[in-house]
């Protein structure tokens, strides 16, 4: 039982029927705050690939002309990260994981995302694909800016933020979940944002 | 990338509050006493929960302040529409009890072994968790080397100021003050960029370790110039405070 904050009251009211679209301890915040743990990478376009690969193997691989080539989508959702701050109803655009896996011949139940500047962090295929994930690279009708993960990042909405890794190179095929960047530092090896799973053992 | 242990799950702990010192006019710093403290590294942060009487209950996080052999403090700066930091620097007294959990965060920490030299680069309240550092540094009789590059708007609003205007062996200290500057100051003016940095940051050559924290303009800004100066992008770890739109604590970071 938590104890009373003597004269702490709730200052602000979430916009009608909203409250149910935040997941427990998030509040909304208007902004996009910005979290990353070290200097924004600036890959240039012409040596930017996106590659599924296995180990050592390397899949399939798009330049950043093909991948423009591949059927895009506008997607609309709510992100919630760990830090607790919440956005509503953000426009993004970009590549379904299903599409990108669909090109590559796989067998495995999890990845690795691999990154510009050294993070990763693991998924289970089954979160990645069926339309739950993408590679965006558009955001609010522009290019995605690199502070927010530009030029492409996951786009992981049901799980914390942390999961849509920024400036995102590839997925490495895994037969066992093993933890990323942030799941090695004590952060949930899943990151479920309803079930409040923000740290090991949540 | 080095892997930390894994720990036990993190509990909820209400941690009565043992003083609370005014810092500036909007900052406070307030040192608890939780019953059950695993230990924290220096540059970890915790979390706060408030509950009001009608059982709504907001959460933020913040920076611990203090050294890992020091009790847990951690400084908060009041926003104007935040909804727990006016809450925190306001209206909390010594007694009441402030619920917690933590330490929490693996990354942007520093231990001696860890050496340096170190580029410490703080903006606004950026500074709580390089205080923390800086701290541990001290207190653990570690003789690395240090710069510390504190970005405020006006003197007044430099949070520790006593504190780092003392003499420690082996740390430097400079001020840039971007808003306004007092009669006869010497020190640095506007805001941090690529040719300030040039001039008091560590040269690449020294092989240096640069922690980076401050609203994310500054963090952006001071990142991307020291990786221009050749700092290996894997030796700057950056902290980002983003306060918007009615959010405060570290969320944005």
């Amino acid at each position: 039982m938590s104890p009373v904050s003597r004269g702490f009251r709730r200052l602000y009211r979430d916009p009608a029927g909203q409250d149910s679209r935040l997941p427990p301890g998030q509040h909304l915040t208007e902004g996009f705050p910005v979290l990353s743990a070290g200097p924004t990478p600036h890959t240039p376009l012409e040596e930017w690939t996106f590659s599924i690969t296995q180990g050592s193997q390397t899949r399939k691989s798009w330049t950043w002309q093909e991948f423009q080539a591949l059927p895009a989508e506008t997607i609309t959702a709510d992100i919630h990260c760990v830090t607790r701050w919440s956005k509503l109803g953000t426009q993004w655009r970009g590549v379904s994981v299903g599409t990108l896996l669909g090109k590559a011949e796989y067998d495995a139940p999890y990845v690795m995302a691999f990154c510009d500047g050294g993070y990763t962090t693991n998924l289970p295929i089954e979160d990645i694909t069926g339309g739950r994930a993408w590679v965006a690279f558009g955001y609010d009708d522009g290019p995605l800016e690199a502070e927010h993960g530009g030029p492409a990042r996951l786009l992981v909405p049901h799980l914390y933020f942390w999961k849509s890794a920024k400036w995102v190179r590839g997925l490495d095929l895994r037969d066992t979940d093993e933890p990323g960047f942030w799941e090695s530092y004590g952060y949930h090896i899943y990151g479920d944002p309803w079930r409040e799973q923000r740290y090991a053992g949540d | 990338m080095a892997r930390t242990a894994v720990r036990g799950r993190l509990i909820w702990q209400a941690a009565p509050v043992a003083s609370i010192t005014r810092e500036t006019t909007s900052v406070v710093t307030i040192e608890l006493d939780p019953p059950h403290w695993p230990g924290h590294r220096a540059g970890q942060h915790l979390d706060v929960r408030l509950t009001a009487e009608d059982g709504y209950t907001a959460e933020r996080e913040y920076s611990i302040a203090s050294a890992p052999s020091e009790p847990v403090t951690i400084t908060v700066e009041r926003l104007e529409d935040g909804e727990v930091s006016p809450y925190l620097t306001g209206e909390l007294r010594p007694g009441d009890l402030l619920e917690l959990r933590g330490p929490v965060g693996g990354y942007f920490v520093w231990e001696p072994g860890d050496g340096g030299p170190l580029m410490l680069l703080a903006g606004g309240s950026g500074i709580v968790p390089l205080r923390s550092i800086l701290r541990h540094r001290l207190r653990t009789g570690s003789g690395v080397p240090t710069r510390l590059l504190y970005s405020s708007r006006r003197w007044e609003d430099v949070i520790y100021r006593d504190e780092l205007g003392q003499d420690h062996d082996g740390v430097q200290v400079g001020y840039t003050l971007t808003r306004n500057q007092p009669a006869g100051w010497t020190g640095h003016t506007g805001r941090i960029d690529s040719a300030l940095l040039a001039e008091v940051a560590w040269p690449a050559e020294a092989n240096p370790l640069a922690y980076i924290c401050g609203p994310t303009s500054f963090v952006e800004t001071a990142a991307a110039a020291l990786v221009e100066l050749g700092y290996p992008p894997e030796r700057v770890k950056t902290e980002r405070f983003g306060g918007t739109g009615g959010t405060d604590g570290r969320s944005g970071r």
